[in-house]
C-alpha cells in the first residue's frame, strides 16, 4: 500500500522536500523542465498542489506562479485541488466500457457515495476517471494511490477497497 | 535461453520478477551492445533499416530511414537525444507496459544500440505517469547498467557516452505524439509542434532528436546480433521484418498479448491465441489497433496483421492491440466512449479538435439517451470529413475520427436506429458487468 | 518576388512571405484569426484553409493552412474551391459552440474581428444544440476587462502578452476546451503593455475598462489622429470623443514607430481629458485676491494689459506643449525672454541631446528600425519605465540571433512556433547598465548595476575599447574593462548596432558617454544607431528650438515684472523657494488645461486645450515632427495656448504674433526662423486640404443620434460646429474614401470592422501605410557630419559615509504629469519609495516597507523603503518621485522616520 497520510497543504514545504525540487532542478536541463516532477514530489508529500505550494516551487524553478500552474492544470495527474488519503483512478476508456467499467463505476458510486470527483467525507477516498490503464487485458481496472488492480468485479472490488483505511 | 524466434520476449519469465543484469547477460543480454560497439554508426543503421522494423508506436515510420534522417559529419550539431516514447494512452493497448516492465534490460540494450546509431549523447524514457512499476524496475535497471559501465561515458571503451533519464509523464495522451512529448519535456504544455522543422533537425531543446517506440527499440539488439536476414525471416509478411506483441481485450476466453510473426492473421491471433469468444458472445468487429484505428468487420478477419495488409482493407494495425466488440455492446455506445476520451485529451491548440470533438461526443451520447435527432447523422459525418487528416494540428483529431468514419459506414443501421426507435436498443445490457 | 496563382489570378509575393500575407497584401478576403503580423503564424485556429495544388495537373489539391505555407514560384492556390470554404464556415461554427450570443451588449460588437470573419465565411445557422461551458472572469485590474467566455482559444493574447511583450503573469491554463486565458489569481496585469490585449484579442474576452465606464460604440464615436502625450517615443494613437468626453485611445498603425502596440500609460493616461480639475473657463484674481471665472474677452484684455504695462515680460514654455504655441509664446516675448519650462539639470541633459542629434553625426532610429538591430547597449536608462515602447523594440530585437540560428536550419521566420522553439535562449546581444534592475534585465546578455558615474565610465571605455582614439577611462578597474571589452566587441561585431540612453539616467556624463560610443563606431566604419530618450511628448522640439542654458530656474532667476507660463507647472521644475523668490515681484499668467499649484498661484489663467481639444506638431525622440488634431471641437473658452496668445498680442496691438492665425502659418514661420525645422511643412496637409471640395468626415458614416445627444435641452438638429482651420469636418458629412495617413481618424474597409482592417491600409502587410508613414524626420544624420569625443570622464564613484547618491528611478505610472491625473493611472502608480541595497537598509536599520526620512530639495519627506538587491552600495533610488527631478543630482542624508504619534 502506498498511499500515504497527507501533510497539510498549508504549511510551507520542509527543507527536505525543496532540497528535493532544488535537486531536481540542477538535474534537469533547464529549471522549467523539473516542473513536472517537483509538482510530484509535492504531491506525493501533500495529496495536492495547493495554491502557496504551487507558488513556491514556482519560485524555485525561478518561475512565476501563472508558468507553472499553466503546466500544472494542463496534466491529468497533477491535482490542483484536495483529494482524499486515496485516489481511485477508474479506467474509463473503452476496453474497460466493454468489460463493464459503467458497472464497476455504478457499484463505486454506491459503496463510496460519492459521484466521479468527489472525495468521501470521511476524505479516505477520492474517485476520479482516468483514461486507459494499459491494462485491456485484465479490464476492467482501477488504481488506487501507485496499485493497479484489474479483473474487477463486485467481490473484488469491496475486498480491495477493504485494504485502504 | 536463447532468443530463437522470440527476441522480444524469451528474456521473460511469467509471474516472474525480471531479470536482473547479471541474468540478462547469462542470458545472452548485452551482447548486441558490444557487438554494435565494434561496428560503425552507419552500419548499426544500416542493418536496421534493412531489417525492416516499422515504427511500433503506431504510426509505422520504418525505423532505419528515421535514422537515417539524423546529419552526421564533422559540422553536424552536436548534442543530440533519443527520446524513448513509452508513454503508451493509447485506449485498447497495453503492450508497452509488459516490455517496460518485464524486461528493463532488453529496453535499456535498444536503447544503448538505438543512440549509438543516430550518436545521441541521453537518452529520455517518457514513461507515462500511471505506470509507477515500470519506472521502478527501469530506474533500478539503468542504475545497474550505470554500475557495469554499460551507460556514462565512454563506454566499454567505444568512445560512445550515453545518459539515461527516466521521466515520468504529468498525464495527457497528448504527450504521446512525438512533438508535443518534447514540449512536454520540456516543463511545457504538451502541445505539438509543426514540420518543418522535422524533429531531426530541430526537436528537444531545439536539438536534432529521434522519437521511438519502446517496442520499435527492443527489436533492436536481436537485429544487431542476428542480422538483419534472420529478423526478416521472423515474419510471414513480405513488406516488414521481425515479430510483433500482438494483444488482444474485450470479451474473449483469454485476453492477452502474444509475440507472434510479423503478418500473423487477424482470426488466428483472435482465435488460437486469445481462445475464441466468450460462450454467447460473437465478434462483430475489432479495432485492429487501438482507439485511433477503424473497424475490422468479420468478413475480413483473415486479413495478416501487418501495416500494409490491414491498409489495404481500409483501416491500420496502429499498435496491433485488437479490441473486440461483441454483439451485446452498443457500436454506437462504444464510439461514444472512445469520442469522450478523444475530447477530454485534445490539447486545446487547434479549432476542429478542441471544439468539434466535444460536439461529436456529445452527439453520440445524446444518440444513446435516445435524443439523437434527425441531422444527428449528417452533423457527424461533416466532423469526419473536416476533423480528417490534414485538416488539424495533428494527428490525434484524424486518429479520433478513423473509428467513427467506419462506424458511420459499418453500423450506419444501428445509427439510424438509435433516432428512430428513440433509445438505444441496447440499452438493456448498456452497463452490465461483462 | 514570386509569382503564384490564386483561383487563376497570378499574384506577387516577396520570398520571405508566407501565403496569407500574400493574400491579405494582395487585397483578398482571407479568414484568419491566430496569425498576427506581428506574432506571425502558429496554425491553430486552422482558420485560413485554402487548397494547394500540386502541378497544372493537379485537380484535386490538398487543404492547407495559407499561413503555414510558404509561397515558392509558380505555386497553384484556391481560396474559392467549395471545400475549403465549407471548412473555413466550420470553423466558424466550431468557435461559435461554445461563443455567447451577446454581441450586443458585448462591447466588442462593430468592430469585431471575430464577426467579421463570421460574416466572411457565410456562417450563419447554429446546428449546436447542447450546453455551451461557462467559464469565471477574473479581475484584471483598472484597465482591463475579462470576459473569458468569449474566447475563441487562438492563443493571441499569451501569445502577445508572453512571447512578444515578456510579461510572465499571465498564461494558458487547462487543456482541451476548457483552456483558460488569465493569470494565476485576480489581480492586475502586471505588464506596462497588458492595454494591448484589447487590440489583439479578435473578440470581446479582454476590453477597455476605462472605456467601458463611458462605453460608445465604435461608429459613434468622432475620431481624430493623435499622438501620445505621454512619454517622449511620439507614438501614433486614435483618440474618440462623444459629446466632448474623451472616450478611449487606441493605437494608430505607423509602420516606423509604433506599429500595433501602445504602452498603458500611452493607453489609459488619457483620463485627465476628462477630470473635473480641467479649466474651462478663464480665472482672473479678484481684488480680493481670489481667482474667480472671467469671460473670454475680458482675459484676452487683461492679459494685453498686462502686455502693455511693460517692464520685463518673460515666457516659460513646455515640453508638453506644441511647437506651435512654445514658438507663439517666444515669438511674444522675444527670443531673449522665452525659457524653456524644464528645471536647470533637465536643461543642460535636453541641450546636450539636442546638440548630439543635430550634429547630423548619429543616425536616430526609429521604434521599427530598433527591432533590426543586432547589438544594443543601454547606458543608464530604465527603459521599460521611462520608454516603455521602446523597450519592446529591444525585446523584438533580442530575437535576432534566434531568427538567424532558424532561418539557418530553413525555419521561415514567419513560422513563430518553430522558429522560438529551435532558438531556444539563443538572443542577440543586449547590454544593460543601470543603477538598479530593470524589467528588459531577462533579455540582457548582461545587465550591470553601477552608480551613474560608474556607468558613464562603462560608457566611455567602451568607446575607448572600440576606437583607441576615442578618450580611455583613467584608473579603470579589471571587471569595468573586462565589462567594457565583451561590449565593445559585441558592438563591433554588429552590423547594425544600436546605443540607448536618455535624459532619464540623469547624467550628462552618460549621455556623453553614449555619444562617444556611436562616434567611435562611426569612426570604424559602422553606421552606428543612437537613440537619446527624452521624458516627455515635445520636450525634443522644445530643446531644438531653444539654445544656452535657458531653464525655468534662469527664468526665474530674471525676477520679471511679467511671467506668462504655457502648459507648465512650476513647481514640477524648481525647488518652491526659487518660485517663491523668482514670482514675489511678478505678475503671473498661466495658460493649463487643467488645475495646479502654478495656476493657484497665478494671477490670470487661461484654459489651454489639452491634446484632445487642439491640433498642434510634437517632435518625438526620433526627431520625427508629428500632427495631432482634435477629436473634440473646443467650446467655451478652452483654445489652443497659442490662439489665446495670439489674441492677448492683436488686443495689446503688438505685432510680434502678425500672421500667425493658423498652424501651418506657425509651422513655416518656425520652419522659415530655424532651417532645423525646414521640413515642419511637410507633416501633414494644410488646414485647406480638400477632396473634390470636401473636409475629412471625422464621424463615421454610421454616427447615430446626433440630435439624441442634445434631446434633453433641445430637440432640433444642433447647426453642426465649423472647426475653424481644419482639414477635418466635425460630422459624418465628407470625404470618406482615400486618405493621407497623418489624417486618418479610423480604420475601416468593407468587411473589416476591426483593427484588423489595417491590412487593407498598409502598402504591403506589416510595412509602411499606403501613402506613406506619417512624420517628418527632422534630424537625418549627414555623411560628412562629425562628432568630436568628449573627454570630461567622471572619477569612479565611491560612497559616502553618512549621505546617499540620489538617483531618479523611473516608474511607468508615477512619472507622467498629465496621465498621472488619470484615475486608471492613479490606481496603478506604486507609492513613492526610497530604494537601497540590503546592506545600506540594514546599515541604516531599517527594512522593506519601514518609513526613512529625508530632504530631497527643499521638502522633507517620510518614505517607505524598497529593496533591491542589485542596488549599487551608496546609491538611494527614488522611485515615484519624478517631480522631484530638479533636486537630482544631490546627495542625501537618510535617518529612519521617527514613528508617527497619533
Ligand atoms: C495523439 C498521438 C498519440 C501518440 N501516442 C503514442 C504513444 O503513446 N506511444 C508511442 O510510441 N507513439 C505514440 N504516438 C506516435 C508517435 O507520434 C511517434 O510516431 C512514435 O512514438 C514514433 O516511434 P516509432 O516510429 O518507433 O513508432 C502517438 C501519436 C499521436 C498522434
Ligand atoms: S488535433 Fe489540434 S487540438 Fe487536437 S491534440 Fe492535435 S493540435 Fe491539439
Ligand atoms: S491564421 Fe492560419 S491557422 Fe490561424
Amino acid at each position: 500500500m502506498s498511499t500515504a497520510e497527507h501533510d497539510p497543504a498549508s504549511a510551507p514545504l520542509d527543507p527536505a522536500l525543496r532540497e528535493t525540487i532544488a535537486t531536481l532542478r540542477r538535474e534537469s536541463e533547464t529549471p522549467r523542465a523539473a516542473g513536472i516532477d517537483a509538482l510530484k514530489a509535492v504531491q506525493k508529500r501533500h495529496g495536492h498542489v495547493s495554491d502557496d505550494h504551487l507558488a513556491e516551487v514556482a519560485a524555485l524553478l525561478n518561475m512565476t506562479p501563472a508558468e507553472l500552474d499553466g503546466v500544472a492544470t494542463f496534466y491529468n495527474l497533477i491535482f490542483r485541488r484536495p483529494v482524499g488519503r486515496h485516489v481511485i483512478l477508474l479506467c474509463d476508456s473503452v476496453a474497460c466500457w466493454v468489460m463493464g467499467a459503467t458497472a464497476a463505476r455504478n457499484l463505486l458510486r454506491q459503496r463510496l457515495g460519492i459521484e466521479p470527483g468527489e472525495t468521501t467525507p470521511d476524505g479516505r477516498f477520492t474517485l476520479l476517471p482516468i483514461v486507459c490503464l494499459g491494462c485491456c487485458d485484465r479490464a476492467p481496472a482501477m488504481m488506487i494511490g501507485d496499485d493497479l488492480h484489474g479483473d474487477l468485479t463486485p467481490e473484488r472490488i469491496d475486498a480491495i477497497l477493504e485494504q485502504y483505511r | 535461453m536463447a532468443m530463437v524466434d522470440r527476441p522480444l520476449t524469451s528474456y521473460i519469465q511469467p509471474g516472474r520478477q525480471p531479470l536482473d543484469i547479471a541474468g540478462y547477460e547469462r542470458a545472452g543480454g548485452y551482447a548486441a551492445m558490444r557487438k554494435a560497439f565494434g561496428m560503425s554508426p552507419e552500419r548499426v543503421v544500416e542493418e536496421v533499416k534493412r531489417a525492416k522494423v516499422r515504427g511500433r508506436g503506431g504510426a509505422g515510420f520504418p525505423a532505419g530511414r528515421k535514422w537515417e534522417g539524423v546529419q552526421h559529419g564533422e559540422d553536424a550539431p552536436r548534442h543530440r537525444y533519443l527520446i524513448i516514447n513509452a508513454d503508451e494512452m493509447e485506449p485498447g493497448s497495453f503492450k508497452d507496459r509488459l516490455l517496460l516492465e518485464a524486461a528493463p534490460h532488453l529496453m535499456i540494450e535498444g536503447i544503448i544500440i538505438g543512440a549509438f546509431a543516430v550518436q545521441a549523447e541521453t537518452a529520455y524514457i517518457f514513461v507515462r505517469g500511471e505506470y509507477v512499476l515500470a519506472m521502478e524496475r527501469l530506474s533500478r535497471a539503468v542504475a545497474e547498467a550505470e554500475a557495469r559501465g554499460y551507460l556514462g561515458a565512454d563506454i566499454l571503451g567505444s568512445g560512445f557516452s550515453l545518459t539515461i533519464h527516466v521521466h515520468g509523464s504529468g498525464g495527457r495522451y497528448i504527450c504521446g505524439e512525438a512533438s508535443a512529448l518534447f514540449s512536454a519535456l520540456e516543463g511545457k504544455r504538451a502541445v505539438p509542434r509543426t514540420r518543418p522543422p522535422r524533429s531531426t533537425t530541430s526537436g528537444l531543446w531545439g536539438k536534432p532528436t529521434v522519437v521511438n517506440n519502446v517496442e520499435t527499440l527492443c527489436c533492436v539488439p536481436s537485429i544487431i546480433e542476428r542480422g538483419a536476414d534472420w529478423f526478416l525471416g521472423l515474419s510471414r509478411s513480405a513488406t516488414e521484418g521481425g515479430t510483433k506483441l500482438y494483444g488482444v481485450s474485450g470479451r474473449v476466453k483469454r485476453p492477452g498479448l502474444w509475440e507472434l510473426p510479423v503478418g500473423t492473421p487477424l482470426n488466428e491471433i483472435i482465435e488460437e491465441h486469445a481462445g475464441g469468444m466468450r460462450e454467447g458472445y460473437e465478434a462483430r468487429a475489432v479495432l485492429p489497433g487501438g482507439a485511433s484505428t477503424a473497424f475490422i468487420m468479420r468478413e475480413t478477419f483473415d486479413v495478416p496483421m501487418d501495416f500494409d495488409s490491414v491498409g489495404k482493407i481500409g483501416s491500420w494495425l496502429g499498435t496491433a492491440n485488437i479490441l473486440v466488440l461483441d454483439q451485446r455492446r452498443c457500436p454506437v455506445g462504444l464510439l461514444r466512449n472512445i469520442e469522450h476520451f478523444f475530447a477530454q485529451e485534445s490539447c486545446g491548440w487547434c479549432t476542429p479538435c478542441r471544439d468539434g470533438l466535444p460536439w461529436v461526443e456529445r452527439i453520440l451520447a445524446a444518440l444513446e439517451a435516445g435524443e439523437g435527432a434527425a441531422d444527428d447523422i449528417e452533423l457527424l459525418a461533416h466532423h469526419v470529413d473536416f476533423l480528417g487528416p490534414g485538416r488539424t494540428f495533428c494527428d490525434l483529431a484524424p486518429g479520433a475520427m478513423a473509428p467513427l468514419r467506419s462506424g458511420l459506414k459499418f453500423f450506419r443501421e444501428e445509427f439510424e436506429r438509435h433516432v428512430s426507435e428513440g433509445r438505444c436498443p441496447w440499452h438493456d445490457t448498456a452497463e452490465g458487468w461483462a | 518576388m514570386t509569382t503564384f496563382e490564386v483561383d487563376g489570378k497570378t499574384l506577387t509575393a516577396k520570398p520571405d512571405e508566407n501565403l496569407l500575407q500574400a493574400c491579405l497584401g494582395a487585397g483578398l478576403d482571407l479568414p484568419y484569426f491566430c496569425w498576427h503580423p506581428a506574432l506571425d503564424s502558429v496554425g491553430a485556429c486552422r482558420q485560413c484553409a485554402v487548397k494547394q495544388y500540386d502541378g497544372p495537373d493537379d485537380q484535386t489539391g490538398r487543404m492547407v493552412m495559407a499561413c503555414m505555407t510558404p509561397v515558392p514560384e509558380g505555386a497553384r492556390f484556391s481560396i474559392a474551391d467549395p471545400e475549403v470554404v465549407a471548412f473555413r464556415a466550420s470553423v466558424i461554427e466550431w468557435l461559435m459552440v461554445n461563443h455567447p450570443h451577446d454581441c450586443p451588449v458585448c462591447e466588442e460588437g462593430g468592430e469585431c474581428h471575430l464577426q467579421d470573419m463570421t460574416v466572411m465565411t457565410g456562417h450563419t445557422y447554429r446546428r449546436y444544440r447542447f450546453t455551451k461551458r461557462t467559464h469565471r472572469n477574473q479581475d484584471l485590474g483598472p484597465f482591463i476587462k475579462h470576459e473569458m467566455n468569449r474566447c475563441i482559444a487562438c492563443y493571441r493574447c499569451s501569445r502577445f502578452y508572453r512571447d512578444y511583450a515578456g510579461g510572465r503573469d499571465f498564461d494558458v491554463f487547462a487543456a482541451h476546451d476548457h483552456v483558460y486565458f488569465g493569470r494565476h489569481a485576480d489581480g492586475a496585469l502586471e505588464s506596462e503593455f497588458s492595454g494591448n490585449l484589447i487590440e489583439i484579442c479578435p473578440t470581446g474576452v479582454f476590453t477597455d475598462k476605462t472605456f467601458s465606464a463611458h462605453y460608445v460604440r465604435k461608429w459613434d464615436m468622432r475620431g481624430a489622429p493623435s499622438i501620445c502625450a505621454h512619454c517622449g517615443l511620439g507614438c501614433n494613437t486614435i483618440a474618440n470623443a462623444r459629446a466632448d468626453r474623451l472616450r478611449r485611445i487606441v493605437n494608430r498603425y505607423n509602420g516606423a514607430v509604433n506599429t500595433y502596440f501602445l504602452c498603458d500609460r500611452g493607453r489609459f493616461g488619457y483620463g485627465f481629458v476628462n477630470q473635473p480639475d480641467r479649466l474651462r473657463a478663464a480665472m482672473g484674481r479678484g481684488d480680493d485676491g481670489s481667482l474667480a471665472a472671467i469671460d473670454r474677452d475680458d482675459a484676452i484684455a487683461r492679459l494685453a494689459a498686462l502686455l502693455r504695462a511693460g517692464g520685463t515680460v518673460i515666457g516659460i514654455g513646455s515640453p508638453r506643449a506644441s511647437l506651435e504655441s512654445n514658438h507663439v509664446l517666444r515669438q511674444l516675448v522675444g527670443d531673449r525672454n522665452f525659457y524653456p519650462g524644464v528645471s536647470a539639470g533637465e536643461a543642460r541633459l535636453l541641450r546636450l541631446v539636442a546638440d548630439i542629434l543635430g550634429s547630423g553625426a548619429v543616425h536616430v532610429p526609429s521604434l521599427r528600425e530598433m527591432e533590426t538591430a543586432d547589438t544594443v547597449l543601454v547606458l543608464g536608462s530604465d527603459l521599460p519605465n521611462a520608454a516603455p515602447r521602446a523597450a519592446l523594440s529591444i525585446r523584438q530585437a533580442s530575437r535576432g540571433a534566434g531568427i538567424a540560428r532558424a532561418a539557418a536550419v530553413k525555419i521561415p521566420v514567419w513560422q513563430d512556433t518553430g522558429v522560438r522553439n529551435h532558438a531556444g535562449d539563443t538572443r542577440s546581444p543586449v547590454f544593460i547598465a543601470t543603477p538598479a534592475s530593470t524589467r528588459l534585465d531577462d533579455i540582457a546578455q548582461r545587465a550591470l548595476r553601477a552608480a551613474p558615474d560608474d556607468i558613464a565610465r562603462l560608457g566611455f571605455a567602451v568607446a575607448a575599447r572600440i576606437d583607441p582614439a576615442a578618450p580611455d577611462v583613467p584608473d579603470i578597474t579589471e571587471d569595468l574593462a573586462a565589462a567594457a571589452r565583451e561590449i565593445a566587441e559585441a558592438l563591433l561585431a554588429a552590423p547594425n548596432p544600436l546605443v540607448v540612453s536618455g535624459v532619464e539616467s540623469g547624467e550628462e556624463s552618460i549621455i556623453r558617454a553614449a555619444a562617444n560610443i556611436a562616434a567611435a563606431l562611426r569612426a570604424r566604419g559602422k553606421t552606428p544607431a543612437l537613440l537619446l530618450n527624452v521624458p516627455e511628448c515635445n520636450s525634443l522640439g522644445l530643446a531644438l528650438m531653444t539654445a544656452g542654458e535657458a531653464s525655468v530656474e534662469t527664468a526665474l532667476a530674471r525676477r520679471a515684472s511679467l511671467v506668462i507660463v504655457i502648459e507648465n507647472d512650476l513647481d514640477r521644475r524648481a525647488p518652491a523657494a526659487a518660485i517663491e523668490a523668482g514670482l514675489a515681484a511678478a505678475r503671473l499668467v498661466v495658460l493649463d488645461h487643467s488645475d495646479s499649484p502654478t495656476t493657484r498661484r497665478a494671477d490670470l489663467v487661461l484654459p489651454a486645450a489639452s491634446f484632445a481639444e487642439a491640433e498642434g506638431t510634437l517632435v518625438s525622440a526620433e526627431g520625427r515632427a508629428q500632427r495631432f488634431y482634435p477629436p473634440i471641437i473646443a467650446e467655451g473658452g478652452i483654445a489652443e495656448s497659442w490662439r489665446w496668445l495670439v489674441a492677448a498680442a492683436r488686443a495689446a496691438g503688438l505685432d510680434a504674433c502678425e500672421g500667425l492665425t493658423t498652424i501651418e502659418a506657425i509651422a513655416a514661420a518656425l520652419a522659415a526662423a530655424m532651417p532645423r525645422f525646414a521640413g515642419l511643412p511637410a507633416v501633414a496637409p494644410p488646414a485647406d486640404f480638400r477632396v473634390v471640395g470636401s473636409r475629412i468626415a471625422s464621424e463615421t458614416r454610421r454616427y447615430s443620434g446626433r440630435t439624441a445627444i442634445d434631446a434633453g435641452r433641445s430637440v432640433h438638429e444642433p447647426m453642426p460646429p465649423v472647426p475653424a482651420d481644419s482639414p477635418f469636418s466635425a460630422t459624418m458629412e465628407g470625404h470618406h474614401g482615400t486618405i493621407p495617413p497623418a489624417l486618418r481618424p479610423v480604420f475601416w474597409a468593407p468587411g473589416w470592422n476591426s483593427v484588423q482592417s489595417l491590412n487593407r491600409f498598409q502598402a504591403e502587410i506589416d510595412g509602411p501605410l499606403k501613402g506613406g508613414d506619417p512624420g517628418v524626420r527632422l534630424l537625418e544624420a549627414r555623411p560628412d557630419a562629425t562628432l568630436r569625443y568628449d573627454a570630461t570622464i567622471p572619477a569612479a564613484f565611491s560612497p559616502r559615509l553618512d549621505e546617499w547618491r540620489a538617483v531618479l528611478l523611473p516608474r511607468v505610472f508615477n512619472d507622467d504629469e498629465q496621465a498621472g491625473r488619470a484615475p486608471a493611472i492613479r490606481d496603478r502608480a506604486a507609492p513613492p519609495a526610497l530604494v537601497l541595497n540590503a546592506a545600506d537598509a540594514a546599515s541604516l536599520g531599517v527594512a522593506a516597507g519601514q518609513p526613512v526620512s529625508c530632504a530631497i530639495g527643499d521638502a522633507r519627506e517620510d518614505l517607505a523603503v524598497e529593496i533591491d538587491p542589485a542596488l549599487p552600495r551608496g546609491v538611494v533610488g527614488l522611485a515615484g518621485l519624478a517631480q522631484t527631478a530638479h533636486a537630482v543630482p544631490a546627495w542625501l542624508r537618510l535617518r529612519p522616520a521617527e514613528p508617527k504619534v497619533s
